[in-house]
């Protein structure tokens, strides 16, 4: 593998503090160097990136994302997905189980961690947490653990039996991985396709209550107290795509009394509210729900203040014959891999003033941290040449059509971005280049 | 249809004539639409008759309807246009044929408009979207019934005191309050009045117990108010329009219908007690006995025969906007 030289590039690592000009040198897959300005030329790297007035930062960490395959390889397959990925300066993503079959068994595991699947970025899994993600029956966790995992999770079906959760939590807890969770109380969302509030009682469209993300959130915080209480072990519950201020402020007393609670929000909660649906456009139909304006700046207020840990896409991709449908019957989920930086710059940087420092940190060292990835989410020295290098202040406008993703489903196309991507590199290959 | 793309939001722009919510409509678009309503009334059988022969015109119902379908078929044929009739059973839908599919295949087969009723809210932006033609919503899940509310705005200008109901201006019903009674919650015929009536200077009063009325129906439009006391509502109202409890939508709710009778149950006792004078309205179908007593529905005080026949006469206007662009050159007279 060749060297790769970056050279008077800002370079932004928040988990070392550094905000300054530097040159890196990436050798043999792992950061080499770094350095002040000028003083690592010489080195006789094969490629040389001239990095002037452009951010180099470790490569951003997407800890919940969807790629289809096996089972659904018409919307996305692991090369594509992780594609799209590097396009969006993503160096790492976590593949949601949801597959069919559902990833939760070790075969299934490493048929999807393969190198055969062409990702082109690393790929690491949450498998499921119970067989078939049923909810009644937990998988292997020792062996799924032992062949790999970064945590487990039933996604987009939590589990809803208070005995299966513990169990869950218990068993993730002794093997120092997350138990991560798409908080919704499905009870109270039967026939439900968007947020509950005037927008959908105007719509004539049946609404998800705020009640229903939080309950299960407060459901799996007490869980937590009395596991910790009664077994003397330490789970860690991270919740999924957090939507509303009510979840929020029930994990944000959580983390107030030492809980191990850790949540991730999603760049179209923080950017979009349910009147984006406009005429009931599918490609605002997700889950959670695009939410009020109350719950979006509750959510920009949790990443703010921390209670909201890490962005994460919930990239959901799907065929444009599934999203040409009525509302109701479309499926949830957009893609996001391509527009998440664009997004957080442009809401949290310029509209709220959030630090680049602050925003590569919770797209990348943050989420590295959460799913245990040692050597990522940092340019500390002798971790992994993941690195992605972007033009902070570039203003420009997605196009849906130009997206490496098998599937187009997204309510930005041509909406404006800040912040391009010019170059990913992944454990020193550069996977994509502007 | 071309498709704009402002920021984050995108705008869909809808064959001109097309008719989805009633929020398209202009107080300008409600008057022409209500004067031609009046001229096709006027127009000889046989004059009418050559307004749209040779068009061709698709019916496409995903729901059992009696009135608004007869109405919108009758309309079109009054007007010389060749109708067809695709319903859920017996047509490829049955075999999962999707809206789209189905809409661009009435289309190839030559449909220039197409009425679609479906039980899904929004379906109607979906076929408009998807076909570019012009779409007549002929109610869509609990979203809108925009021709219904057309017909009622014109039952009332006809039937109350010094109104014309051959034109429409934003004072067309000053001084007039309507209480809409009943399963607000699951209601297009409600949605689409309260966004209407506001627009021609009504007071709109949506009555009804919380589960089947919550609060925030009064964002549905300017001049709009909750009202839970029908009694007191009545009262102050000049119109009355009862809707049915759309058993089928509860889903779950439960409902004490003995004590929903008592409190809302529109009867000549309580008319003549509250609002002898009212206009009594219903989109149809009753439920005698239930939302309203079959005095009362039969009675003088009742315009509900006059909206179906109204019904006719204003989808006949929309045909004919659907199938002019959204003008009205066709219509000289």
């Amino acid at each position: 593998m060749s060297d790769v030289l970056i050279l008077n590039g800002r370079v932004i690592d928040p988990a070392n503090g550094l905000n300054e000009a530097r040159d890196l040198l990436l050798r043999d897959g792992k950061v080499a160097a770094i350095d002040k300005p000028g003083s690592l030329k010489g080195t006789g790297a094969a490629e040389i990136i001239d990095a002037s007035g452009l951010v180099v930062a470790p490569g951003l960490v997407d800890i919940h994302v969807h790629l289809r395959e096996p089972g659904q390889t018409y919307k996305e397959t692991i090369a594509t997905g992780t594609a799209a990925a590097a396009a969006g300066g993503f160096t790492t993503v976590v593949a949601m189980p949801n597959t069919i079959p559902v990833n939760d068994s070790v075969a299934g595991l490493e048929w999807m961690l393969a190198p055969e699947r062409g990702a082109v970025v690393k790929l690491f899994a949450m498998p499921a947490a119970t067989l078939g993600s049923m909810g009644a029956t937990l998988t292997d966790f020792a062996a799924l653990h032992k062949a790999g995992v970064v945590g487990f999770t039933d996604d987009g079906k939590p589990i809803l039996e208070d005995a299966i959760m513990r169990e869950a939590l218990i068993a993730a807890a002794r093997l120092g991985v997350p138990v991560s969770q798409h908080a919704e109380d499905t009870h109270l969302t039967g026939g439900c396709s968007m947020n509950y509030g005037p927008v959908a009682f105007r719509l004539g469209l049946r609404g998800m209550t705020v009640e229903a993300e939080s309950r299960i959130v407060e459901r799996d915080i007490r869980l937590l107290q009395e596991i910790e209480r009664s077994e003397g072990l330490r789970p860690h519950l991270h919740v999924q795509h957090v939507s509303t201020g009510r979840a929020l402020d029930a994990i944000r007393a959580a983390k107030a009394q030492g809980l191990h609670v850790t949540c991730e929000a999603a760049p179209h909660h923080f950017t979009l509210t349910d009147e984006a649906i406009g005429d009931y456009d599918t490609n605002a139909k997700m889950n959670p729900p695009l939410r009020a304006e109350a719950d979006r700046q509750a959510v920009l207020a949790g990443l703010a203040d921390g209670t909201v840990d890490c962005i994460a896409t919930d990239h959901a991709p799907h065929a444009a014959h599934e999203k040409e449908q009525e509302f109701e019957r479309a499926p949830n989920g957009i893609t996001g891999l391509e527009t998440a930086l664009g997004l957080a710059l442009r809401v949290l940087h310029r509209g709220q003033g959030l630090s680049l420092s602050k925003i590569l940190s919770l797209m990348s060292t943050a989420p590295a941290g959460i799913a245990l990835l040692p050597g990522r989410g940092s340019l500390t020295p002798g971790s992994f040449a993941d690195v992605v290098i972007f033009d902070p202040a570039a203003s420009w406008s997605f196009a849906a059509k130009q997206s490496r993703s098998k599937s187009k489903n997204t309510p930005f196309d041509g909406a404006p971005m800040l912040g391009r991507v010019h170059a990913t590199i992944s454990e020193g290959r550069i996977v994509f280049r502007q | 249809m071309t498709q704009e793309s402002q920021g984050s939001k995108k705008i869909f722009l809808y064959a001109p004539g097309s008719l989805l919510s009633v929020a398209d409509l202009t107080v300008a678009d409600v008057s022409a639409i209500l004067t031609v309503t009046t001229r096709l009334e006027q127009m000889a059988h046989a004059q009418r008759a050559t307004l749209l022969a040779g068009r061709r015109i698709a019916l496409l119902f995903y729901e059992s309807s009696t009135r608004t379908r007869t109405s919108f078929e009758l309309a079109a044929k009054s007007l010389g246009a060749t109708t067809t009739l695709v319903s859920d059973k017996s047509s490829s839908i049955e075999k999962g044929e999707s809206l789209k599919d189905t809409g661009l295949t009435l289309r190839a087969l030559g449909a220039e408009c197409i009425i679609l009723r479906h039980p899904s809210s929004g379906a109607p932006f979906v076929l408009a979207r998807e076909t570019s033609l012009p779409v007549l919503n002929a109610g869509d899940g609990m979203h809108e019934h925009p021709s219904q509310a057309l017909l009622d705005a014109r039952t009332m200008l006809m039937r109350l005191p010094g109104r014309d109901a051959a034109r429409a201006t934003a004072k067309s019903l000053d001084g007039v309050t309507v209480v809409i009674t009943g399963d607000i919650l699951h209601s297009r015929v409600a949605r689409s009045n309260a966004w209407l009536l506001p627009q021609l200077g009504a007071k709109v009063l949506l009555c009804g117990p919380e589960r089947l009325l919550p609060e925030m129906a009064s964002s549905l439009g300017d001049g709009v108010e909750i009202a839970r006391d029908f009694d007191a509502a009545l009262r102050r109202s000049q119109v009355v329009m009862m809707l049915r409890i759309q058993k089928e939508r509860l889903a779950g709710l439960e409902l004490d219908l003995a004590d929903y009778i008592a409190r809302y149950q529109l009867n000549g006792e309580r008319l003549a007690a509250q609002a002898p004078d009212a206009l009594v309205m219903h989109p149809g179908p009753m439920i005698r006995g239930l939302e309203i007593a079959g005095d009362v529905a039969d009675g003088p005080n009742s315009a509900i025969e006059l909206q179906v026949s109204n019904g006719l006469s204003v989808r006949s206007a929309l045909l004919l906007r659907a199938l002019s662009e959204g003008g009205f050159e066709s219509v000289t007279v």
